[in-house]
């Protein structure tokens, strides 16, 4: 059969990493095709590529048998290529006709030709059993209509090779059933389908082809009946864990950080922290393995109190801070390193010893009464400096001017110098170096000993297997597994984050 | 990409590269306003030549008269409301609010004041007091109202203060019109009742005096300039010394980084506006002092060009004072331009509208600049490591 | 009021004029006054609405891109100096024109300090309002002080560019044929309240200003340009989502520059409306009035819609009317009675929300203004001044939940950045 697509040796460099490496990938005319893999492992950057947003650094790209070379998405859907973002590209205030039309409007000395629009996007809708109301505001749609309103965009365009990033992600079981046999129908009607999943289950019902990406490289090319969603999952996570380092056991009995029945919903009142039950004791790093979106940070937002809990209560030392503003849970002593630290750990203009002081301000060293304590700040920021090892020319600088590890360390600093009770930290040791990443795992390490709880989130197994007392498996808003570092296989701890243990 | 991978050599910070670094911050700090006001110049230059003036004997005359010392009281006595207007829009700034109703708030505050003022009589200190207190209280409550509509039902504070302003110019409006129906506009008896001359502060003509030679005409060193100095010293120490202002700084930065330290994010934008407001009401305090009532001709544009000078100033509390100063020296010019007849006054009042969008135009271009700066030696620092 | 919902939505809001207008026809009879219906009162309406709604619709296109343009008071006045030096030149259409390019000028520079150097929309609104005045400060000083009739803050007297009067229904010319004047002969028979209506139709329809009929016109033009055109969609994505619109290929700074010089161009037209014959008939400094900010506040009350800034505007411009011809200041005491039913009727919707907070705050509004209708014989002036001011608070108040702002106005937006 004739290949739709075929990715012969791309190679794609970014300044610290290679994103891509070497990766071959060859997709069938009409067939269904999944991509999987991790977090980091190189599906987006790949997905980039073929639709020209990216070039590569070496490699070749051939579309229905041509090489063809991107220099921007224009080009991609010149070739037939459409793209449905994991993040809609839609405007809520106007129609689906005007969502679908808009930059390819059929006119009339400048008018839009309404009859012949609508009549397009129809007849799109029908062959591919795609049904939509072209009259109805985006905003006003299921989040289900409004992907098959980007699936429609591209087929208006006369798309034959479609491009799904993480379709599944925002869409509830029903939904999903809906979308896998609109795809069945594409298929049929002679589209090729290249989508990227990490949800297990489904990629074994719906794809024809499964290729498998762990860092940057292609790792494996399988049919689904040749493998079970284990068999994947010890794929894509390496089919060796690292060992986990905790040498003896600091967990007490005081529980740090006590989370019932939480639930939090979203805009659209569906759950996305689904009746979480924790403990973190005093002395225990509690892991939380997971992919990327299924709740995590909504758990975080609710436990520091940025985001609101619709059911459940929270306890910090035995009070319940459920109710509490985010001042008092973090004066009352809650750390936290949030997972995105330009958005929300720092203040990127201004120097490093008011950074420093950044959710600690109204307590000592930094704040005393009213007063903001300068000096107190900048001795405390030295010592900061110093001991986590954080490379600046001076503290006046602005945080703008530190690299990202630079920048990750600081932050980790400035919360385990403030002596917590518990801290919560999202993918702590994100963007720095190793050297640098086992430092930083060391202090936490030493805070723990001293009976500080943590709830550890992080994407980087290494990490969570090597700090973690115990793993708790968040799918879907649910923490569906409890697992024990030392002793949890890979296939075990992938299937549950794939949801593939259902 | 975010580099998941950050491999540096251990590096010691160099002498050298932090004295560059301070050096080339100021450079780039002073770097838009200076070009903007050369811009104007420039501008005005040729405008004056277009106009039939000559530029140079303009420029002549207002530098001239600008060596007089009346000439500098005078500015003084023009930049201190500028002043307190500048630092009250800055307020707003640093948290991102835009209190363009200011002008309204300081006449709101200056009626009430000159009000209460001229009803009572207390010894010196006390009514002083009072009448500062009440302008405080009134300009708070006029950018309070603004700030609750703001945090308790979502409306654009922008929307609101102008709203408010309407009102408030409305009003005063309506008042003037009802005084000149009362006598001739130009009497100086026309107005609120006067103040007692125990609540009158006293003029510093003293001080140009004993420094430098008697003044002469009628023009006396305001006494309000010791309420600016205290407002821009309260407002540093406020903005730098204390944990609201490390709080009030954070929410402009950052807000929702600032929310997960725990700034409470709607407390903070109501003391903002209120604080704003605040020392919006002191804006008019010079112009009563001077004339002991609030009368129908009371100064206008004072709110507008407040906000002009915050911009210009980077709500900066000695930026914001040599703004104060330019602006009052353009104003004394265009007196003596009128004057001596040699160039059209409004020419200043053009230049001011270009230095302040040519200055807005440049700290964005200095700060793009800056940014693609940082970026690149951010990046150089990884390839020299990763090669 | 269900039935009225079934209607289409042109003829539901004439329904609904027409139901406010008898409900003011009744009112009248209660409070004893005869302002409120009038004809005249009706057209004063339609020409002080006029430049504000101008404004509003300049702030229509500019908002719908994206982009806020709180500039347009100042833009109205390079408008009305550009209209008057134009008019008294070259005559009334040619001072429209220059009108019209002079708030578009103001507009480049909001355009280019925004669009292309991301400042921020308000200070760069701020800097135009700041500057606009001192302009055409110095313009006038130089150019209408010379003029006959002319002075450093206005210019001479200016000439009209004509009037209109709709045939039929109010005896209008056609094609030289002076046709039956229907309404007038109905309201001379003078019936009771049915007259009030007539009487309203006949105002709006008798003895326009040529720019006040291309003022109205506009409003079903900018609807078609904005939801029918491939212009219209292209700007509105400009607003609601650039990033979709990039992805699709869109150039979004074409589409920005575009509305807002659009939006200063109509802006400009408002100033010209204010400086004609029609309001003041110079050119007058100061005279905007802070049209601008009310047109702004027509936008928002308008819910970014063309026919809802018409309403918006003619809601603001009635009282504004209304205040100078009351000479007894009777129908303005009557308005009081008005707002204090709006308010409890209101108060009574939030009450069946179970919004309680509000149902109190529009009960105690509302219960002040009866209060005040009923200690006082007239209201002062200074009332009428701020009402569009009061009024537009309010209703941002009580009903923001069901306004909708473009997506993205106030946003600086670079490309690339999704």
């Amino acid at each position: 059969m004739a290949l739709a697509i075929e990715l012969k040796g791309i190679t794609k460099r970014f300044p610290g990493v290679v994103a891509n490496d070497d990766v071959n990938l060859a997709v069938e005319t009409g067939e269904i095709h999944a991509v999987c893999g991790e977090n980091g492992a190189g599906k987006s950057t790949l997905m980039k590529i073929l639709y020209g947003m990216q070039g590569p650094d070496e490699g070749t790209m051939h579309v229905d048998g041509k090489t063809m070379t991107f220099t921007s998405p224009a080009d991609a859907i010149a070739a037939g290529i459409g793209m449905v973002h994991q993040h809609f590209m839609l405007a809520g205030n106007l129609s689906v006709l005007e969502n679908v039309i808009l930059g390819s409007e059929p006119t009339r000395s400048g008018v839009i030709d309404q009859t012949t629009a609508r009549a397009h996007l129809i007849e799109v809708g029908a062959a591919y059993g795609l049904e939509v109301d072209p009259d109805e505001f985006v905003e006003n749609l299921e989040v289900g209509e409004r992907q098959r309103v980007e699936i429609i965009k591209v087929l208006y365009r006369g798309a034959k090779i479609l491009i799904l990033d993480e379709p599944t992600a925002v869409l509830v079981p029903h939904e999903v059933d809906e979308l896998f046999r609109n795809m069945r129908e594409l298929k049929a009607d002679g589209a090729t389908i290249l989508f990227i999943d990490h949800k297990l289950e489904e990629v074994l019902e719906i794809a024809d082809t499964i290729t498998v990406l762990r860092h940057g490289q292609t790792v494996a090319t399988v049919k689904p009946a040749e493998v079970t969603t284990g068999d994947l999952a010890e794929l894509m996570v390496g089919s060796q864990l690292p060992t986990s380092q905790t040498s003896k056991s600091t967990v007490t009995n005081d529980v740090a950080l006590g989370v019932e029945n939480l639930t939090v919903l979203d805009d659209d009142n569906r759950p996305v922290v689904d009746s979480v039950n924790l403990q973190i004791h005093r002395g225990e790093i509690v892991g939380i393995a997971g992919v990327e979106g299924n709740g995590q940070t909504e758990l975080v937002e609710a436990i520091i109190g940025t985001a609101r809990a619709s059911t459940g209560s929270i306890t910090l030392c035995g009070d319940d801070i459920t109710h509490q503003s985010v001042r008092h849970r973090r004066s009352g002593g809650i750390g936290l390193v949030p997972q995105d630290r330009h958005e929300e750990g720092l203040l990127l203009e201004a120097p490093l010893w008011e950074n420093a002081a950044l959710g600690h301000q109204m307590k000592m060293p930094f704040g005393r009464g009213v007063w903001f304590d300068r000096p107190g700040a900048r001795d405390q920021t030295e010592m900061i400096r110093s001991k986590f090892d954080i490379r600046s020319p001076d503290i006046e600088v602005s945080a703008q001017t530190l690299s990202g590890g630079n920048q990750q360390k600081l932050i980790i600093g400035r919360e385990l110098s403030a002596e917590p009770d518990v801290l919560i930290a999202a993918h702590p040791t994100r963007g720095i170096d190793v050297g640098a990443q086992a430092a930083v795992w060391d202090h936490i390490r030493t805070a723990r000993a001293d009976g500080m709880g943590t709830l550890l989130i992080s994407a980087d197994l290494d990490e969570l297997i090597g700090l973690s007392d115990t793993i708790l498996v968040m799918y879907k808003g649910k923490l569906v597994a409890t697992v024990d570092p030392a002793s949890v296989t890979p296939r075990e701890l992938g299937s549950y984050m794939t949801g593939a243990a259902q | 990409m975010t580099g998941l991978m950050d491999p540096l050599p251990k590096m010691t910070p160099s002498p050298s590269t932090a004295a560059d670094s301070t050096q080339r911050r100021l450079l780039m700090a002073l770097a838009a306003p200076v070009g903007a006001i050369t811009f104007s110049f420039i501008a005005a230059t040729i405008m004056l030549f277009i106009a039939g003036s000559n530029p140079f004997e303009a420029y002549g005359d207002m530098l001239g008269h600008a060596s007089k010392l009346e000439t500098q009281v005078s500015m003084i006595n023009r930049a201190t409301p500028l002043y307190i207007s500048g630092v009250a829009a800055a307020i707003g700034f640093k948290m991102n609010l835009f209190n363009i109703g200011v002008e309204g708030q300081y006449r709101m505050a200056a009626i009430f004041a000159a009000y209460v003022g001229g009803a009572v009589a207390l010894p010196g200190v006390f009514h002083i007091g009072l009448i500062i207190v009440v302008a405080m209280l009134v300009g708070a409550a006029w950018a309070g109202l603004a700030g609750v509509l703001y945090t308790h039902r979502g409306i654009n504070e922008v929307i609101a203060t102008i709203m408010l302003n309407g009102v408030a110019l409305g009003v005063i409006a309506w008042l003037v019109r009802s005084w000149q129906a009362e006598g001739n506009i130009a009497q100086v008896g026309v107005g609120t009742e006067r103040i007692e001359s125990s609540g009158i502060i006293p003029n510093l003509s003293w001080i140009p005096e004993t420094l430098f030679r008697d003044l002469t005409g009628t023009g006396e060193l305001t006494g309000v300039l010791i309420i600016a100095i205290a407002v821009g010293v309260i407002y540093h120490v406020l903005l730098n010394r204390t944990i609201f202002g490390f709080e009030l700084r954070a929410s402009g930065l950052n807000p929702r980084a600032a929310r997960a330290g725990g700034v409470p994010p709607r407390r903070m934008a109501l003391t903002a506006m209120l604080l704003s407001g605040g020392i919006g009401g002191l804006v008019g305090i010079a112009e009563i002092m001077d004339k002991g009532r609030y009368n129908p001709n009371f100064v206008g544009g004072l709110g507008f060009n407040g906000i002009g000078i915050a911009l210009l100033g980077r709500n900066h509390p000695a930026g914001i004072a040599v703004g104060a100063l330019l602006w009052a020296f353009l104003e004394a010019s265009s007196d003596i331009l009128q004057n001596q007849g040699t160039a059209p006054k409004e020419i200043i009042d053009i230049m001011r509208g270009v230095i302040l969008l040519t200055v807005v135009i440049g700290y964005e271009v200095v700060s793009r600049i800056r940014k693609r700066d940082e970026a690149a030696r951010a990046a150089a620092r990884l390839t020299e490591s990763t090669s | 009021m269900k039935a009225l919902d079934r209607l289409p939505t042109s003829l539901r809001w004439m329904a609904l004029t027409a139901i406010g207008v008898l409900a003011l026809a009744v009112i009248e009879i209660i409070t004893d006054s005869n302002g409120l219906t009038t004809g005249s009162q009706a057209g004063a309406t339609l020409r002080w609405a006029a430049p504000i709604m101008l404004a509003g619709l300049g702030g229509l296109f500019a908002e719908r891109a994206g982009v806020v343009n709180i500039g347009l008071d100042g833009m109205m006045i390079l408008g009305m100096w550009f209209g008057a030096w134009g008019t008294i030149n070259y005559g009334p259409w040619a001072g429209l024109a220059f009108g019209i390019l002079g708030g578009a000028l103001g507009a480049l520079v909001h355009a280019i300090a925004t669009v292309s150097f991301g400042v921020d929309q308000i200070i760069s609104g701020v800097a135009i309002l700041i500057a606009a005045p001192a302009v055409t400060r110095y313009l006038s000083i130089e150019i209408f002080a010379d003029y006959d009739g002319g002075a450093i803050t206005q210019s001479p007297r200016l000439e009209s560019a004509g009037k209109f009067t709709f045939p039929f229904f109010a005896g209008g010319d056609l094609f030289g044929w002076k046709s039956p004047d229907m309404l007038g002969w109905f309201n001379a028979k003078d019936y009771p309240i049915v007259s009030d209506l007539t009487e309203v139709a006949r105002g709006i329809t008798f003895n326009l200003s040529m720019f006040t009929v291309v003022a109205y016109a506009l409003i079903p033009v900018i609807a078609f340009v904005l939801w029918r055109t491939r212009f219209g969609l292209r700007v509105r994505i400009c607003g609601e989502n650039p990033a979709a619109g990039e992805s699709q290929g869109i150039n979004i700074y074409a589409y920005k520059y575009a509305a807002v010089l659009l939006s200063g161009a109509l802006a400009g037209f408002g100033g010209v409306f204010i400086a004609s014959p029609e309001l003041g008939g110079i050119y007058q400094e100061g005279s905007t009035n802070s049209a601008g900010f009310i047109g702004l506040s027509a936008l928002i009350v308008g819910n970014w819609r063309p026919a809802g800034v018409m309403a918006g505007a003619l809601l603001f411009g009635y009282p504004r009317a209304l205040g100078l011809r009351d000479l007894d200041g009777g129908s303005t005491h009557a308005l009081l009675l008005v707002a204090a039913l709006v308010l409890f009727a209101v108060a009574v919707g939030n009450f069946r929300k179970r919004n309680y907070t509000d149902t109190v705050l529009a009960g105690a509004i509302g219960g002040a203004s009866l209060l005040w209708f009923l200690i006082s014989d007239t209201v002062a002036d200074w009332f009428i001044g701020i009402l569009p001011f009061i009024i537009v608070l309010l209703v941002l108040t009580f009903f923001s939940q069901r306004l909708r702002m473009p997506a993205t106005a106030g946003q600086a937006y670079r490309k690339g950045e999704t």
